[in-house]
């Protein structure tokens, strides 16, 4: 019974870990980019700065906002909250992560992905509407290449709770696996596309005719933008945790032990640090795409985790 | 047993009270409605009744032909349709009277606005009724059957009962067409049902389904009866490419018979696939899952992206049934293959996810079409390209649809997500198939289904979003009112099961175990095993779901954030949206349902058969002053499958006419020779 | 064979063997010239290394040989020399169209499984090492020939060609550890051979209709136009 507590207890305090570190990534990857292109970089903390101050303002909103205008920021934080919740952060005995496997996962992405779409589409803008289109459109190509992705790596721990597959491959030691590499590269490629960032969408944009996710957003301001900004930063994590987590996990603490959970914690923050100045390196290696080619990107990623997927059942079985 | 033939009793005598209905409209809304309603009482309660004591009872009615009495029984499976036809029924009953209003009003004749053909074009109040009684008494039917004889006539008068329905508002000509379309695929559907019970009673030496189950049938005549079986009922469910007449058929009707068609009628031929392949056939291939499965996965791509595509809000649902009959054909196909290669603990789990999908779909889609309804019935428009804003007007009507909404995208803690998430976890499972091919194939679909799903959520985005949110684009809408009492509590007791449902999944598992334990004998022992809170459908290390957890974390966190949020309310202030300066947001500045879907129109190009025409009036040379925009979206099956079918059967029928030349020497030289003929075969 | 019981080198095998498949998916999915050459030299040189694992786990020799024959010859020459030629043709930045791409990517997927059906019985038979990866072999030759079927310029054609090349041998050293010395000598230098002599066909093409589509070649056939 103690040792039930301690779990969910660890469980909630992991997810506030998830929630309070997430802005730092994100100050992490801008910092690394203003770096690589010659920029004044801003602080570390400036996420953090940012969101304090959306949170103290005073709300506009428009004259024909509906209800589901005010609740939806609230579903996307919680429906990204409750993400995080079951991705192993630190250490592997999650009690959360079997309420909610891989899917339930996708599940609650396409849920703020859902409540995001219609409220742009409330106050009736052109822009929201355009945002809310292209959103869907790249969504709805992206998550079939990410569960993809995600059966190929299943299939050999057969399972979807994520705990146990990271415990499945820990116990494995280092194997050299085809059909990871490929799952590695295609659920890098829809996390890319899922997050926002280069070259599906770019982050920084307000360019009218370029913007996918922030043209969602235009209407909304102070604590409602707030939960919407920090929702996308936990979302960035999550991806970052996911990948880094299943394919690299050394370092996750197996026991809730205090040496074995800092241990963990310097490890994933080593992880994220790295695979932050990947994502940097390839922001500013490469430029945005035409909407239009996106399809062609995310096909890419969907043949990847296909590929995975074959090399799977050929090479990685026995005859 | 009882229950079941009040409910059929109380379906037939509503009916037939309905016939008063013309002279006194109140007996329709007030005696015809309330019997219905005790009718879907009736079948919930029989069909809860066997589910939850698991027994099976069979009686024999002395009725019929001479030698071949009625058979009837009523078993967890029939038991378990019954209680979803009794759950659409109920709303239906709740939301008939205050809909019916519509039909006591004069229909003008659509275009010309001339109130002259008043009389003319009153639909029949009492027509609506006696077939809707009909139509709901010849399901239940279907259902209790346990003889091809029964089981036959009780299809033939839920299909003709359905065709006058569909054909109710026949004033307007694409109603008439649709009507027979749909008379023509449902003829043509049974025909082949009969065949294939014609393959199974060849060999089991009769035609009650005690006969059928006993038969021994070689491999190959048992494929060709189940090949029949799933062309005829797949063709009554609306699977691809069969399912042409569908979205003609099911808008066309009066919405809450749309609601029954689209929600239970599919169903009921889902059950006789299930009762066919499962029960009476028995020995099951895995080549009949492989074949289903992947008429499953095209149904449900197909009929999704179709879906995204329309502007007609209920043809939109109608496609939507499509995607969904898919996804539940998906299911059986991979129960199929599971316990055809020896993992029965796999295939039930296939199965029950099939039939929890049939359970969920059946609630959603009856509410989502009664709220379509209730919309159509307050704006008189069906285009999604003429609506918006109805958030505002309709507010309980709207949050009913968003309920709806939800459960169909497939989002948790929904049910649609819960059924989906059981058919994803029984695909997952390929890794104990021996075969390398099926290994590799079966991933592949459910990827399918994951994209079918996303795309799902993007239909009803636009659904939602055109229609309910944003601002009103035509007057009419803008003055919509909210539709009374008794069509909002049918809304709402829909879509409070919606989340029951989804909640609670372990509790529908439960109820469904009599089912799989009938059919596969086994019963799914590692779903529950941790109890109500958590649904693990093979065991708990390999994948668990925990609903109810989730809506409590979810209220907590939106409980939590609320507080926060508001402890010190910080001002709201009201302003004009943001219109780049230009001055004045027009309703026409918003995205319309054909501005949504382009990019996705644009990347799945080759499925649809579209004619986009832009024309520009030309002033001068380089000077617009007008463009048109003319979109006319197609669905390929027509022109690839139907219309080479269709001219096939002109020129055979022409053909065939030449021998009538219309004199009549000629008919008794016909008459003559057939007669020399007889008495020569005789002899 | 699972993975986790193998040594590294024969999960390097593996490995490698995915990643030739891919690049032939990548030639499949590429439009442009140049980069179509690149991911050539690409397989080429994940060959040669799968060619020295193999050799490495079984302890032939003579796959060194092979091994770095591949290299130098498919890695390194050949390409070279098709790279010169797109230069003095002036096509190296040259797009190609290539119809339903997504399709034809698909359409290789199917392949893939159609041949490890295929190649099914034939591993069972086998007790190498390298008897998972026949089906990807025999895969990299038929996605060789859809490049052939989905390409229209020449040089396409010609790397399509190759990548059939590749596949046989890959094929030879899946199935057999490699045919024997002198068949393998003949076999790279008829490959060079025939590079130089598409070098020279591609110029006399160009000269005589003044593009390198092999489509417009049907103007020889007696169509009368």
């Amino acid at each position: 019974m103690a040792d039930q507590l301690t779990g969910w207890l660890f469980a909630v305090l992991q997810t506030l870990l998830f929630a309070g570190t997430a802005p730092l990534l994100s100050g992490w990857i801008k910092r690394l980019k203003c770096h690589l292109q010659n920029r004044a970089a801003p602080s570390l903390f400036q996420p953090y700065r940012d969101l304090a101050k959306l949170f103290g303002k005073n709300v506009v909103l428009a004259q024909n906002a509906s209800w589901l205008f005010r609740v939806a920021p609230y579903v996307v934080f919680g429906a990204i909250l409750l993400a995080a919740s079951a991705v192993p952060l630190v250490a592997i005995p999650l009690p959360t992560a079997a309420i909610a496997d891989v899917i339930v996962l996708a599940g609650f992405f396409a849920l703020a992905r859902f409540f995001q779409t219609l409220a742009s589409m409330d106050i009736g803008t052109t822009f929201g509407g355009m945002g809310a289109s292209r959103e869907v459109t790249v969504a709805s190509l992206a998550e079939p290449a990410m569960l993809m992705a995600v059966f190929t790596l299943t299939m050999t721990a057969s399972t979807t709770n994520l705990s146990v597959a990271m415990q499945h491959i820990l116990d494995a030691g280092l194997v050299l696996r085809p059909s990871f590499l490929f799952a590695f590269l295609s659920l890098a490629m829809v996390a890319v596309a899922e997050t926002g960032r280069i070259p599906v969408d770019n982050p920084e944009t307000h360019l009218e005719l370029t913007m996918l996710h922030e043209a969602t957003v235009l209407e909304y301001s102070a604590r409602h933008l707030a939960l919407i900004d920090w929702a996308g930063m936990i979302k960035l994590m999550i991806y970052a945790v996911l990948i880094s987590d299943i394919f690299l996990p050394w370092g996750i603490a197996r026991q809730l032990t205090l040496p074995a959970v800092a241990v963990g914690v310097v490890a994933v923050a080593a992880k994220l640090a790295m695979l932050a100045v990947l994502l940097a390196l390839w922001e500013t290696v490469l430029a945005k795409m035409r909407l239009f080619r996106v399809p062609q990107f995310l096909g890419f990623a969907f043949l990847l985790s296909l590929l995975g997927l074959l090399m799977h059942v050929i090479l990685e079985s026995a005859l | 047993m009882l229950l079941a033939y009040g409910a059929i009793g109380a379906a037939l005598l509503s009916g037939v009270t309905a016939l008063a209905a013309d002279r006194f409209p109140a007996v329709l809304r007030w005696i015809s409605f309330t019997l219905l309603g005790l009718c879907g009482l009736g079948a919930v309660a029989a069909g809860g009744m066997v589910l939850l004591t698991g027994e099976r009872m069979t009686a024999q009615l002395p009725c019929g032909l001479p030698w071949l009495n009625w058979h009837l029984r009523l078993d967890p499976l029939s038991g378990f349709f019954m209680a979803i036809i009794g759950i659409a029924v109920i709303a239906v009953s709740l939301y008939g009277p205050g809909y019916a209003l519509e039909f006591q009003r004069p229909v003008r004749m659509p275009g010309t606005g001339r109130d002259d053909s008043r009389e003319h074009f009153r639909p029949s109040l009492a027509a609506l009724g006696l077939f809707t009684g009909v139509f709901v008494a010849g399901m239940l039917a279907v259902l209790l059957a346990d003889d091809a004889f029964v089981f036959m006539i009780s299809w033939e008068l839920m299909s003709v009962s359905s065709y006058l329905l569909v054909a109710y508002q026949h004033q307007h000509p694409a109603n008439r067409h649709a009507a027979f379309l749909y008379l023509l695929q449902a003829h043509v559907g049974a025909l082949v049902i009969l065949l294939a019970f014609g393959v199974l009673a060849g060999f089991g030496g009769g035609f009650t389904f005690h006969a059928m189950r006993t038969a021994h049938l070689t491999p190959a005549w048992s494929s060709l009866a189940f090949a029949l079986a799933l062309f005829g009922f797949g063709m009554k469910a609306g699977m691809v490419p069969l399912h042409a007449w569908l979205p003609e058929a099911h808008p066309a009707a009066p919405s809450h018979i749309s609601a029954l068609m689209s929600g239970v009628m599919i169903k009921v031929a889902i059950y006789g696939l299930i009762r066919f392949a499962f029960d009476l056939l028995g020995q099951l291939q895995w080549s009949w899952g492989l074949a289903t499965l992947t008429a499953g996965t095209a149904t449900a791509l197909l009929g999704v992206l179709y879906a995204l595509a329309q502007n007609d809000i209920k043809r939109l649902l109608a496609y939507s049934s499509v995607e969904n009959v898919g996804i539940i054909f998906m299911g059986l196909g991979l129960s199929m293959i599971f316990v055809a290669t020896g993992h029965p603990a796999i295939g039930v789990v296939a199965l029950l996810a099939a039939l929890y999908h049939s359970l969920n779909h059946a609630v959603f889609k009856t509410l989502l079409f009664l709220g379509v309804g209730a919309v159509v019935y307050r704006t008189h428009e069906r285009d999604l390209d003429h609506l918006g804003g109805l958030i505002r007007r309709m507010p309980a009507t709207a949050l009913f649809v968003l309920i709806g909404c939800l459960s169909i995208a497939a989002l948790p803690p929904f049910n649609g997500f819960a059924s989906e998430w059981l058919t994803l976890q029984a695909a997952l499972q390929v890794p104990v198939l021996a075969s390398g091919v099926l290994r590799s194939i079966i991933p592949i679909a459910a990827a399918l289904l994951a994209l079918t799903s996303a795309l799902a959520a993007a239909t009803f985005v636009k659904v939602y979003g055109v229609a309910f949110l944003g601002q009103a684009r035509t007057r009419r809408v803008a003055h919509a009112r909210e539709v009374g009492l008794g069509m909002q509590a049918a809304m709402a007791m829909l879509a409070l099961l919606c989340l029951a449902l989804g909640v609670v999944p372990t509790a529908v598992i439960r109820l469904l175990e009599p089912v799989t334990q009938d059919l596969l004998r086994l019963r799914p022992a590692a779903a529950t095993v941790r109890g109500w809170l958590w649904l693990t459908p093979v065991s708990p290390r390999v994948a668990s779901y925990s609903a109810p957890l989730v809506v409590a974390a979810m209220v907590l966190t939106l409980l939590a954030g609320y507080l926060l949020m508001h402890w010190r309310r910080p001002g709201v202030r009201r302003v004009p949206p943001w219109d780049c300066g230009f001055g004045g947001l027009t309703t026409r500045m918003q995205y319309t349902s054909t501005a949504f879907t382009q990019p996705v129109r644009r990347v799945f190009a080759p499925v649809w058969h579209t004619d986009e025409r832009i024309e520009k009036h030309e002033v001068a040379p380089a000077r617009i002053a007008g463009l048109r925009y003319q979109l006319h979206i197609g669905d390929w099956s027509w022109t690839a499958l139907y219309e080479p079918i269709g001219r096939a059967v002109l020129a055979a029928a022409r053909r065939v006419g030449r021998i009538q030349a219309g004199n009549i020497r000629l008919y008794l030289a016909y008459s003559f020779f057939t007669l020399l003929l007889l008495l020569w075969l005789i002899s | 064979m699972h993975p986790d019981n193998l040594g590294v080198f024969s999960q390097g095998i593996l490995v490698s063997a995915a990643l030739v498949l891919f690049t032939s998916f990548v030639m499949l999915a590429q439009a442009r010239i140049q980069p179509l050459i690149y991911a050539f030299a690409w397989q080429g040189a994940l060959l040669s290394v799968t060619t020295a694992l193999v050799a490495l786990v079984s302890g032939h020799a003579h796959l060194y040989i092979s091994a770095l024959l591949t290299f130098g010859l498919k890695a390194l020459l050949i390409p070279w020399m098709l790279y010169r030629l797109t230069q003095r043709l002036h096509i190296q930045f040259d797009v190609e169209i290539v119809s339903h791409p997504s399709l034809t990517l698909l359409a290789g997927a199917v392949l893939v499984v159609f041949c490890y059906y295929v190649a099914l019985p034939v591993a069972q038979l086998s007790t190498l090492v390298t008897r998972n990866t026949i089906a990807v072999s025999m895969a990299t030759v038929l996605l060789g020939m859809l490049l052939m079927i989905t390409r229209r310029t020449a040089v396409a054609q010609v790397i399509g060609f190759m990548s059939i090349e590749n596949g046989l041998f890959f094929a030879a050293v899946a199935s057999t550890y490699g045919m024997p010395m002198i068949v393998e000598l003949g076999v790279a230098f008829d490959v060079l051979v025939a590079a130089v002599l598409f070098g020279v066909f591609f110029f006399q093409i160009r000269s005589s209709i003044d593009s390198l589509d092999v489509d417009r070649l049907d103007r020889l056939s007696e169509k009368g136009d």
